[in-house]
């Protein structure tokens, strides 16, 4: 086993923990702090993977930004004296079927299937490649994801801001 | 040596983390971090397959607009699930019913 592997290893059990950590707990609170695990075990197989720019962005969007949103999300919809902020959870034995099912059906044809792969490619840093082909090649679904982040977050802000009376625009 | 498949299984498992999340909550929040998990999972797979397929960079890039579309997803849920809760006082997701005819 050599250092590759042994770094897969450990970063797929962070990113595994974390995730069960998460799907498990009864407090939401640790289960948010438990997806910055997976998260960031997630961004470390980004970067086994030679995607540095996407190990990058994985920890900025994801950690930076996603997670501290979710953990807004926690704290705000929760009463102040409801300080366990416990979650219930229905139907654990059927949600496992399903789910133990899916990881099977995924696994056995992850190991069965003959993938077309190439092997021994040197690993180089994908930073400016990736730069180049967003503005020349992907130039028309950067701009298209760019408009989408725009409306949503307007949309978002939209919603989300409290309703004082008399506030205007007819709302 | 790790390959292809040793990836696919780690991010399967993922999967199945997230869907065993949004199956069993009711929290919208906590369905939300199932989301998260699932998308985290189709990323690296695509990550993966960009790795050990001829080193083109075209799942890597896939992989940057799935994320941006996660964020936007995140804030717009965010904010719906912040109404929900100044309007009905809960965030159980099967309380949220109003519209069901």
């Amino acid at each position: 086993m050599n250092a590759y592997d042994l770094a897969f290893y450990l970063l797929a059990a962070m990113a595994l923990v974390g995730a069960a950590i998460t799907v498990l707990s009864r407090r939401l609170v640790y289960a948010a702090f438990s997806l910055l695990l997976a998260f960031l075990g997630v961004a470390g197989l980004y970067a086994l993977l030679a995607a540095d720019f996407l190990a990058i962005a994985q920890v900025v969007v994801y950690v930076g930004g996603i997670l501290v949103l979710l953990l807004f999300g926690v704290m705000l919809t929760h009463r102040i004296y409801d300080t366990t902020l416990k979650s219930v959870r229905v139907q654990p034995l059927l949600g496992g079927l399903v789910a133990a099912g899916i990881a099977i059906l995924l696994i056995s044809v992850a190991w069965n299937t003959p993938w077309n792969t190439t092997h021994e490619i040197a690993a180089e840093p994908t930073t400016a490649k990736i730069g180049e082909a967003f503005m020349k090649h992907y130039v028309f679904p950067f701009e298209f994801v760019s408009l989408i982040l725009l409306v949503a977050l307007i949309g978002a802000a939209l919603i989300g801001r409290s309703r004082t009376p008399g506030s205007g625009n007819g709302r | 040596m790790v390959q292809l498949p040793h990836f696919l299984t780690v991010s399967a498992l993922l999967f199945a983390a997230g869907v065993f999340a949004v199956v069993t909550r009711r929290n919208a929040v906590a369905l939300l971090m199932g989301v998260e998990l699932m998308l985290n999972a189709a990323n690296l797979n695509f990550a993966a397959f960009s790795r050990f397929s001829h080193n083109s960079l075209d799942g890597q890039i896939f992989a940057m607009l799935s994320i941006v579309t996660a964020a936007a997803e995140v804030a717009v849920a965010l904010a719906i699930v912040l109404n929900i809760y100044r309007n009905i006082e809960t965030i159980d997701a099967d309380q949220a019913g109003d519209l069901r005819g």
